[in-house]
């Protein structure tokens, strides 16, 4: 039997009134948020690999679909980077139809186990929820996302995707990070060839060199990939576009249209001194060597400085990453080094709850402004200038002033600096005739996505100078559109 | 994919590789390199590119055993294929006519120092070759130099070929007997130190191409950051090319120690 794959996402389908009058608003409010089910803080750090959170069992995720009120006008989907119709796949959990949940999932989204995890929830879906202006907690939505994604992995439901019917054109991809795999799904669906080139030699992009395995297994990531590959993408590794092939190469080759995701690669450092010693690295080299290249594990060849007392500098998600990674490592000391206080930090919640069950310290309102070396070059102390709050800066947050003498001397043998990423020049500047900004981003028409080149759009990181996962693969839903949009129009 | 057409072995721990990479091939051009895997959980090694035959899809590399990885690559066998190559990475050397060039390699230094001593020979310069080694059999690519070249000067630190002392040596006889309108040296890092000192005192440009430590070569990491004129830069995507005059290599022969074991 042919399987039909469009699942129903009316609201007015008579299953899902039904449903909804099955409680009452006031029972549904009355449910507790449901809690993730967590490995415990001690056991995660002698366990490197093994994911953090649990996920929720099918009992949990039932009952909490059945606190959505599934309301008439959603303010979660507006939350949403890629407006994955919320309340449809929710209520298609309340009922027990996971895989036809996971179904309404993919409509919009690519990569749904993924943004199940990695997501940042509680600013965008979760923070428009109904419940909150109840004084109640938010409905669990990324917790649900991740149950259903996980549910139809498990029980292999893609299996059932059909290849489309080629529609003749061929485009090609430019790298395989969260913008360019959403990208690629998109177009594979509507029929078009698709040919992802990457510069490593996995795919996967930042999903792979940057995010740890104890926050997103890679297994999940070449699921996803594995599902690209059913659709009939092709990934081609090991293959820098502007220098192994060239924009005109790619031409030549019959791409009718050219998606460029390079990301944004180049890490920032703070121009302090003692920041080239031996044992102070960007986050990208600590997390790359650890994530991509296995260093540190039984078998790998490439190796990674160890330390007892290890600083990481920022308060980003990727300097939580590390910072809990270096726990994961040995560290007996791991301390985040942050300028301003907790409140001020990008880093999301639960990244900061995790770092703390996990034993690192937090160093708030603390500036490293020297690193000192040992008798071989190795970094063995970091000074650092105690800071305080003043008035709040163009970004809203409040200012970090230096506490004038306020300077002290900390033991550290590794140091990793996470304080952002710039993009990458590479492929920018090897296309001649491309817009770029003042900060190296490609210049592009924010609602097509398309460059100054018309047959080249860009989306992601190259773009936006450093964001988040959802925010480029919606990036990447968008320039499919009206790329293929332009294509049919010729 | 990058299968091994054929090895030599120009000394005991020193091996000439020729891999198929058509794509790269095509696209490299001189003091361009390449990242290679020798095996799904190897590391990945920068080899600057030493000659490229685009007809038959090829490019030359050489390779020195120093440590585990390097061992395995140097294992491989004509037949064997590379797990990963990448690249033409990095900025390709700025060839011009400028005169004289006096192009000087130390050890394995010779092999990425071939294809630009083709390119000066090639943009209509004098190109006097300076090629040193500990010993003899060190000396390597000599036929290949000499063919580019006006003139080959070699030297070894026991005289057992060519003329006895250290490179530098060779540098300043010539400089001393002649014009000398530009300095190109590739080698050991205390070697391109000393050869900068040397040029720097006659006030003579030169550029060097840097093998610092990587991880993925397009600027990703910044393992491979270098000291250049005060200012700290990417060799990967910044170089791996600068002026000899204005490199920190102190700074840079202390990172290159970075996983030395204590």
């Amino acid at each position: 039997m042919k399987q039909n794959n469009t699942p129903d996402v009316s609201r007015d389908a008579a299953w899902r009134e039904e449903l909804r009058k099955s409680k009452s608003p006031k029972e549904r409010s009355a449910i507790a948020r449901v809690k993730m089910n967590e490995l415990s803080g001690e056991y995660r750090v002698a366990h490197r690999l093994e994911e953090v959170n649990q996920g929720l069992t099918e009992e949990q995720a039932l009952l909490e679909a059945s606190r959505c009120l599934d309301c008439p006008n959603p303010q979660c989907v507006t939350g949403c980077p890629v407006n994955i119709n919320i309340p449809s796949f929710i209520k298609n959990i309340e009922r027990g139809e996971f895989l036809e949940a996971a179904r309404v999932l993919k409509l919009t989204s690519a990569l749904p186990a993924v943004c199940g995890r990695v997501c940042p929830q509680e600013k965008q879906c979760e923070s428009r929820c109904i419940h909150l202006k109840m004084k109640h907690e938010a409905v669990a939505i990324g917790y649900l996302e991740r149950f259903a994604a996980d549910y139809a992995r498990n029980h292999a439901a893609d299996a059932a995707v059909e290849k489309p019917q080629p529609n003749g054109k061929k485009v090609a991809v430019v790298g395989s990070g969260p913008a360019g795999l959403s990208f690629a799904g998109d177009m594979a669906k509507r029929g078009y060839a698709v040919t992802v080139f990457e510069a490593l030699h996995e795919i996967g992009g930042v999903l792979k060199y940057g995010i740890p395995e104890f926050r997103l297994p890679n297994e999940i990531v070449d699921v996803e990939i594995d599902g690209l590959r059913a659709l009939g993408v092709e990934f081609v590794k090991d293959c820098v576009i502007g220098k192994t092939l060239t924009y005109d190469d790619l031409h030549e080759m019959g791409f009718d249209g050219i998606f460029v995701a390079s990301g944004a690669g180049l890490p920032r450092f703070m121009n302090i001194p003692g920041e080239n010693l031996i044992g102070v690295m960007s986050s990208n080299e600590y997390l790359t060597r650890i994530n991509l290249m296995g260093a540190g594990r039984e078998g790998f060849d490439t190796p990674v400085l160890l330390g007892e007392n290890v600083a990481v500098i920022g308060g980003g998600n990727t300097a939580m990453d590390s910072v809990r990674t270096a726990r994961r490592m040995g560290a007996h000391r791991a301390m985040i080094v942050y300028r301003r206080g907790e409140d001020e930090m990008p880093a999301r919640a639960e990244e900061v709850k995790h770092a703390k069950e996990e034993g690192v310290e937090f160093l708030t309102l603390h500036n490293p402004v020297e690193y000192l070396a040992d008798e071989n070059g190795r970094v063995r102390a970091m000074r650092v200038q105690k800071m305080t709050l003043g008035e709040p800066d163009a970004s809203g947050r409040r200012s970090p002033v230096p506490i004038p003498g306020a300077i002290e001397e900390i033991p550290v043998d590794l140091v990793i600096v996470s304080v952002g990423v710039s993009p990458n020049p590479l492929v920018p500047t090897s296309i001649s005739g491309l817009e770029i900004s003042r900060r190296n981003t490609i210049v592009v028409n924010d609602d097509t996505m398309q460059s100054s080149l018309p047959d080249l759009y860009a989306g992601g990181d190259i773009v936006r100078g450093g964001a988040t996962v959802i925010l480029a693969m919606g990036d990447g839903r968008r320039a499919a559109m009206s790329m293929h949009e332009a294509l049919t129009a010729k | 994919m990058n299968k091994i057409v054929s090895k030599e072995y120009f000394s005991e721990k020193v091996v000439k590789l020729v891999v198929e990479a058509p794509l790269i091939a095509k696209s490299r051009r001189a003091g361009h390199f390449v990242i290679v895997r020798a095996c799904e959980h190897g590391e990945r090694i920068p080899l600057t590119i030493a000659d490229a035959d685009v007809a038959a899809g090829t490019i030359t590399l050489v390779v020195q055993a120093v440590g585990e990885s390097t061992n395995k690559i140097c294992a491989l066998n004509p037949g064997d294929s590379l797990c990963d190559v990448v690249g033409p990475l990095g900025q390709a050397t700025h060839i011009e006519k400028v005169g004289t060039v006096v192009c000087c390699g130390g050890g394995v230094g010779v092999a990425p120092l071939l294809p630009i001593v083709k390119a000066m020979k090639a943009a209509g310069n004098k190109v006097v070759s300076v090629l040193a080694g500990r010993t003899k059999e060190l000396i390597i690519l000599e036929d290949e130099i000499r063919a580019s070249s006006d003139e080959v000067v070699i030297m070894t630190d026991d005289g057992s070929y060519g003329k006895q002392g250290l490179v530098t040596a060779g540098v300043e006889e010539i400089i001393n007997r002649e014009p000398v309108d530009m300095v190109v040296t590739i080698g050991p890092t205390i070697m391109m130190k000393f050869v900068a000192l040397l040029t720097k005192k006659y006030n003579i440009k030169t550029m060097c191409s840097l093998n610092p430590l990587m991880v993925d070569g397009t600027g990703m990491c910044g393992a491979c950051r270098i000291t250049i004129d005060g200012v700290t830069k990417f060799v990967c995507v910044d170089g791996p090319e600068f002026d000899a005059h204005k490199v920190d290599f102190d700074e840079m022969m202390t990172r290159m120690k970075a996983y030395n074991k204590k």
